[in-house]
C-alpha cells in the first residue's frame, strides 16, 4: 500500500462521518425553522406579516433553486422565470379544468414540469456561458408568448381568472389562510433541506467542479452535459413549487409570472444576497421584498431607489450581503488569531 | 393564426412592398442599435444591458430640440451627440469599476441603470406617451412602388442606416483608428503596452455605441410613439439581433435585424398574437443549430 492509498484510506470515513453529522444537523435547523414560523400565526395576529412569509416561500424556493444552477454549477440561465411561470399555470390550469385533489395536482404540475425541463434543458445545456443566458431567455419568452397567444387556454394577457378551486385535503384547507401559510412554509422548509441535500451530495461538488473546470471534469469521467441537465431539471422542480404556491397566494396566474423580470429579480435576488452561501438567495429574498414594500410606499419612483442600492452591491461592495459578512468574519478571525 | 392574410399578401405586389418597407424600416433601427451592441460586446466583452436606454434617450433628446429650435438637422445632432456623451460618462465613471469582475456584476451595474435612467425620463419629461412629430419636410406626398405606399421619410430611415453600415465597416476594416480599436479587441494588454490608451478606446467604443443607439432613438421619434421604458423593447430585440448574427459582427448584426424586421412585419399579418413568439422560435432554431450565430467565430 502506497503511502497516498493509506492516506485516501483514512480520509474517507472521515469526511462520510461528517457529512452524516451535518445532515443530521441541517435537519434539526429546518425543524427549528418551521417551529419558529409555524408558531408565528399565534403570535401574531398581523396577516401583512403572513402574506410577506408567503411570498418569501415563493420567490426564496424559486431563488434558491436559481442559485444551484448559477452560484453551484456557474450556469446563468436568464430563462429560469419560466419554469415559475409554468408551475403557476400548469397547477391553476389542472385544479380549474380537472377538479383533482391539491396533491395530485402538485405532484402532476411537477411532472409536467419535469418534462419541459428536460426538453428545453437538453437543447441550454449544450451552450456555454452568454448563449446559454440567451437561448434560455429566448425559450422563457417563448412560453411567455405561447401564454399570452394560446387565449383559449391561458386567458391571454388577463391570465388565469375566476380563482383557483382549493378542496380540502388530509383536514388541510387552503382556503383558509393559516393552513395556507403553514403549508407554504412546510414546502419551503422541505424544498430548502432538498436543495441543501443536493448541494452538499457528491452530485453537489460535481456541480462545482464543472463550475470551476468542465474540461478536467469531463477529463476524469464525469458526463458534463448529463449532470448540467440533471441539475437543471431539479432546479426547475424547485422553481416550480415557487410558482405553485404563488399561485395558491393570489389564487390565478398571470402572464407576468412567466415574464423575463421574474428571471432578472431571481438573479438580482442572488446577487443581493450572496451567491457562494446556501443561504445567500433567502437572505435576498426578504432583502429584497422588503425593499420592494418599503420603497413603493415611500416613492413613485421607485427604479431610482432600486438602482441605487443595486450599484451599492455591485461597485461598492462587489459581492452579495452574505458573502460580504461570511468574507469579513473570516477575514476577522484570521487577523484575531496571529 | 392567420394564414390567409399572410399568403393573400404575398400575392399581392402592392401588400408585399408595403410589408418589405415596414420589415426594413424595424430592421433598420434595430440595426443601429444592435451594432451599438456588438461593437461593445466585441471590444469591451461587456453586454451593455442598458442600451436600450441609450435609445430612449436619443429619442427624448430629438424631441426636445426640435420642440425648441424647429430644426429636424439639430434634432438628429442632439440626439446623437447627447448619448455620446452620455455613453462616455457612463462608461469613465460606472462601467470601468467592473471591468474584470463577475459578468454578472456589470450585469447587475447596467441593470441598475435601465431603472435609474426610466425613472429619469419619467421625472424630466413625464410618464405620458409623447410624441415629436413629422417635420415639414418630410410631410409630403408618400411614393407608391407597385402599388405600395413608401412614405419618403423611410427612405430616409433607410438611408442612414445603411450609411452608417458602410462607414462602420469601412471605419473599423481600413482606418488606422479602426485597426487599433480591433487589436484592443483580440489583446488590450498588447495594445497598452505599445502606449496606446485603452481607456480612451474603451470609453470611445461606448460613446460609439450610445451615439448610434441615440440616432436610432431619434431617427424614430417622428414615426413612434415616446414612452419612459420604450428602450425595453428595442433592447431585447436588438439582443435577438446580435445573438442570431453572432455576437461581435457588423456584418451579423445587418443581416441579423433585416431579418427580424421582416419576421416581424410579415409574422404580423400572419400571426397577430405570436409575433414576438416567432422571433424567439427563430433566435432558439439558429442557436441550437449555430451556437455562435449566423456570423459569430467559433470560441476554442
Amino acid at each position: 500500500m502506497t503511502e497516498l492509498q493509506a492516506e485516501q484510506g483514512a480520509v474517507v470515513p472521515r469526511i462520510e462521518s461528517q457529512s452524516q453529522r451535518s445532515r443530521y444537523r441541517d435537519v434539526l435547523i429546518a425543524l427549528a425553522a418551521f417551529a419558529v414560523l409555524a408558531i408565528l400565526p399565534m403570535l401574531t395576529g398581523s396577516k401583512a406579516l403572513l402574506d410577506f412569509v408567503i411570498r418569501c416561500s415563493a420567490f426564496g424556493l424559486f431563488a434558491t433553486s436559481l442559485n444551484l444552477l448559477v452560484g453551484f454549477t456557474g450556469l446563468v440561465s436568464f430563462g429560469h422565470g419560466m419554469f415559475f411561470g409554468l408551475g403557476a399555470y400548469g397547477f391553476g390550469l389542472i385544479m380549474q379544468r380537472s377538479g383533482l385533489p391539491v396533491p395530485v395536482a402538485f405532484v402532476a404540475t411537477l411532472v409536467i414540469t419535469t418534462l419541459i425541463a428536460a426538453v428545453i434543458g437538453a437543447i441550454c445545456v449544450r451552450l456555454k456561458e452568454i448563449y446559454f443566458a440567451f437561448v434560455t431567455l429566448a425559450f422563457q419568452m417563448l412560453i411567455h408568448s405561447t401564454i399570452l397567444s394560446w387565449v383559449s387556454l391561458t386567458g391571454g394577457d388577463q391570465g388565469l381568472r375566476g380563482g383557483i378551486p382549493r378542496p380540502a385535503f388530509f383536514g388541510v384547507d387552503l382556503s383558509n389562510h393559516v393552513h395556507l401559510y403553514i403549508t407554504s412554509c412546510a414546502l419551503l422548509v422541505i424544498g430548502l433541506l432538498l436543495m441543501r441535500q443536493i448541494a452538499q451530495s457528491p452530485f453537489g461538488y460535481t456541480l462545482r467542479m464543472i463550475r470551476d473546470n468542465a474540461t478536467r471534469a469531463s477529463f476524469i469521467g464525469i458526463d458534463v452535459w448529463r449532470a448540467k441537465l440533471t441539475i437543471f431539471v431539479l432546479a426547475a422542480l424547485f422553481a416550480s413549487t415557487g410558482g405553485i404556491i404563488m399561485a395558491l397566494f393570489v389564487s390565478g396566474a398571470y402572464p407576468e409570472f412567466a415574464y423575463w423580470t421574474i428571471s432578472g429579480e431571481g438573479i438580482f435576488i442572488n446577487m443581493l444576497g450572496g451567491v457562494t452561501t446556501f443561504l445567500g438567495p433567502m437572505v435576498g429574498t426578504v432583502l429584497l421584498l422588503i425593499l420592494n414594500d418599503t420603497v413603493t410606499r415611500l416613492t413613485e419612483y421607485y427604479g431610482i431607489v432600486l438602482g441605487i442600492v443595486i450599484l451599492f452591491f455591485a461597485i461598492g461592495l462587489r459581492k452579495g450581503l452574505m458573502d460580504f459578512v461570511v468574507e469579513w468574519y473570516a477575514r476577522r478571525r484570521e487577523g484575531s488569531g496571529e | 393564426m392567420d394564414l390567409d392574410a399572410l399568403t393573400g399578401c404575398l400575392a399581392s405586389s402592392a401588400c408585399l412592398v408595403t410589408q418589405t418597407t415596414s420589415g426594413f424600416i424595424i430592421g433598420m433601427l434595430l440595426f443601429l442599435v444592435a451594432v451599438g451592441l456588438t461593437l461593445i460586446f466585441g471590444v469591451l466583452k461587456v453586454v451593455n444591458f442598458s442600451h436600450g436606454a441609450f435609445y430612449m434617450f436619443g429619442a427624448y433628446f430629438a424631441m426636445t430640440a426640435y420642440q425648441f429650435t424647429g430644426s429636424f438637422a439639430l434634432a438628429m445632432l442632439s440626439g446623437a451627440a447627447g448619448t455620446a456623451l452620455l455613453g462616455l460618462i457612463f462608461e469613465r465613471v460606472f462601467m470601468s469599476r467592473v471591468y474584470g469582475s463577475d459578468v454578472l456584476m456589470q450585469l447587475l451595474v447596467c441593470y441598475a441603470f435601465v431603472l435609474i435612467f426610466d425613472d429619469v425620463v419619467r421625472m424630466i419629461w413625464g410618464p405620458e406617451f409623447k410624441s415629436m412629430g413629422m417635420p415639414a419636410a418630410f410631410q409630403v406626398a408618400p411614393l407608391f412602388i407597385a402599388g405600395g405606399v413608401v412614405p419618403p421619410y423611410y427612405l430616409l430611415l433607410i438611408g442612414v442606416a445603411l450609411v452608417a453600415a458602410v462607414v462602420l465597416g469601412l471605419g473599423l476594416g481600413r482606418t488606422r483608428i479602426g485597426k487599433v480599436i480591433r487589436a484592443a479587441a483580440h489583446n488590450p494588454g498588447m495594445v497598452s503596452a505599445l502606449g496606446i490608451n485603452t481607456g480612451l478606446i474603451y470609453g470611445g467604443v461606448f460613446a460609439l455605441g450610445g451615439m448610434l443607439a441615440g440616432l436610432a432613438g431619434a431617427l424614430a421619434a417622428p414615426v413612434r410613439s415616446l414612452t419612459p421604458g420604450m428602450g425595453f423593447s428595442v433592447l431585447i430585440e436588438s439582443f435577438i439581433v446580435t445573438v442570431i448574427g453572432g455576437m461581435g459582427s457588423i456584418l451579423g448584426a445587418l443581416i441579423g435585424a433585416i431579418l427580424i424586421g421582416m419576421i416581424r412585419s410579415f409574422g404580423s399579418l400572419g400571426f397577430p398574437l405570436f409575433t414576438e413568439g416567432l422571433m424567439y422560435l427563430f433566435m432558439v432554431i439558429v442557436l441550437v443549430s449555430r451556437p455562435t450565430g449566423l456570423f459569430g467565430k467559433e470560441v476554442a
